[in-house]
């Protein structure tokens, strides 16, 4: 089993949801975060006074897959999560030990 | 028709004795009367709204305490202001200086008006919308201070402010036999007693606190600006009772403060959005919000005595003039005055009275006086008297009070409050859950 945690624009939500689910997977964590990568932040005015903001606003999509859907789900998260653009995020896999279903009891794949 | 006419004379004569007894007995205007109460509602809204304003322009940890300087404000002053303000800045006069304490708890003051301030309505309104005034002026400062005044320290400061420049700023102004009001200085709805006096004392107390720790290391940025925009309008609306009441009558002297009123906020709006896009290659909608506050302070003191033309020039130039005080002074003299209360209300107030001794007009208003450009440069100089003065005093009453109130209770918060926020650690509160 894998992690994979995808850091995408917050408007890309929607559609990597729903190609996520088209897909068959509707299981997912989502936050919301605030991050810096090449993008360097902006620059904010208030009452005549620049302010660089360096995190921006992100979200970020837990999913726990089975090994062989792995690359299968980097391939739909980056259609349609990339504009192209600096700011489109980032994708890390990382391996999974175990899971646990609370209600059943259940583990490993079963468990996703 | 000569039987006749002596008859309609003499029934018209008897239809009007019953009229006149009733005009003798009371000289209250029910027109001039409702437009006031109307306009200490108008006036009483504006605390709220400015709550709301500065609310929007902390940070999401402070929101709840920011709000609650305002509305604290409204609770102690309307209990000072009727126990001993009003008699304080209002009652009869003492050497030119203060009011006294004849009128301690309204002892005198009832429904008969007083002649003296407003002859057509109760002399209960009138105290009522002096009250309003009261109010706003001090948590006007509270901008200032937010994010780093511990609250029992503010509600030690503002009971004392009110009391101690509050009140002999409103009498030397407007009480009858104050000296300011006697060198015939024009100040038709507190320019100096409410804008520059709050702008000046918050800017000491900025000063005396020192800066928010953090201050130009890191963005201290407005948390709800929708907000704050809500809190502007319900300025800009509560305004119209604050100018234009202050005609104390439903008469044209009120439509006219009311114009010029709307027409200042509009122009220093415009100005301020303009001068910012110049400045700084955007629009902003704080910049807009800031502008018609900067605006309608402006036009504040020249509301009574000038006509719409001079209103728009009154406001072009506030909305200017304040943006550079914010935008360029403050970061280069390196003071922390949070929501710029000095920037706006300082130099705003500052620049509408100078202004009324400019443009005031007695055409505008007869009881008034004309200004530098309508034949009488003596005006302006008067202004500037009334306006030195009150920063003077300001200044120097606000150090006193603050060093004060500072032996009694430690005035800023410790780090771990400021760090955490003023809403948790002194409130319990927080403003948002989510």
């Amino acid at each position: 089993m894998k992690k994979i945690e995808a850091i995408i624009r917050p408007e890309k939500l929607e559609a990597v949801k729903d190609s996520l689910g088209k897909f068959g997977i509707h299981g997912m964590t989502v936050y919301q975060v605030m991050g810096c990568g090449t993008q360097r932040g902006w620059t904010e005015v208030y009452r005549g006074r620049e302010y660089s903001i360096n995190l921006l606003p992100k979200v970020k999509v837990e999913i726990a897959v089975p090994d062989h859907q792995v690359e299968e789900v980097v391939k739909l998260i980056l259609e349609v999560a990339r504009t192209g653009e600096i700011g489109d995020g980032k994708i890390f896999v990382s391996n999974l030990e175990d899971a646990v279903r609370v209600r059943t009891g259940e583990r490993g794949e079963g468990a996703l | 028709m000569r039987r006749f006419c002596p008859l309609v004379l003499a029934l018209l004569l008897l239809l009007s004795i019953p009229g006149s007894a009733w005009a003798s007995e009371s000289k209250v205007d029910a027109g001039d009367t409702s437009w006031v109460l109307v306009s200490t509602a108008l006036v009483m809204l504006m605390t709220p709204g400015l709550a709301f304003f500065y609310g929007g322009m902390v940070r999401r940890k402070n929101a709840l305490n920011t709000l609650m300087l305002s509305f604290v404000a409204l609770i102690l002053i309307s209990v000072q202001w009727v126990l001993w303000g009003y008699s304080l800045a209002f009652g009869p006069d003492h050497g030119h200086l203060i009011g006294g304490l004849s009128w301690l708890g309204l002892k005198g003051v009832g429904a008969e008006p007083n002649p003296d301030y407003a002859a057509t309505i109760p002399h209960l309104a009138f105290m009522a919308f002096q009250m309003m005034f009261a109010i706003i002026t001090v948590a006007l400062i509270s901008g200032a201070i937010v994010e780093r005044m511990r609250f029992p320290a503010f509600l030690a400061f503002v009971l004392l402010w009110s009391t101690f420049v509050y009140a002999p700023l409103a009498h030397w102004v407007w009480g009858v036999g104050g000296w300011i009001r006697n060198l015939g200085a024009l100040d038709f709805a507190g320019g100096t007693v409410v804008h520059i006096s709050s702008g000046v004392s918050g800017l000491i107390a900025a000063l005396l606190l020192g800066r928010r720790r953090g201050y130009g290391e890191e963005p201290m940025l407005p948390h709800n600006l929708p907000m704050t925009l809500l809190g502007a309008a319900l300025l800009w609306f509560g305004w119209f009772g604050f100018n234009a009441g202050s005609a104390l009558a439903a008469n044209d002297l009120a439509a006219s403060a009311f114009v010029v009123t709307n027409t200042a906020a509009a122009a220093a709006a415009l100005s301020w959005m303009v001068v910012e896009w110049l400045h700084h290659g955007k629009p902003t909608a704080l910049g807009v919000a800031s502008g018609c506050v900067a605006g309608l302070v402006a036009i504040t003191p020249a509301s009574g005595y000038v006509s719409a033309l001079p209103a728009v020039i009154i406001g072009l130039v506030a909305g200017a003039v304040c943006y550079l005080a914010v935008a360029v002074l403050k970061p280069r003299l390196g003071y922390d005055d949070a929501l710029d209360v000095f920037g706006v209300h300082g130099i705003g107030g500052t620049w509408g009275a100078l202004a009324t001794g400019l443009f005031a007009s007695k055409a505008v208003n007869a009881a008034g006086a004309n200004g530098l450009f309508f034949g009488n440069p003596a005006q302006l100089g008067i202004q500037a008297v009334g306006v030195v003065a009150t920063w003077v005093f300001a200044a120097l009453a606000t150090l006193v009070i603050l060093k004060v109130v500072g032996l009694l209770t430690p005035l800023r918060a410790t780090y771990s409050e400021e760090v955490s926020g003023l809403d948790i650690t002194l409130h319990g509160e927080e403003a948002y859950r989510l």
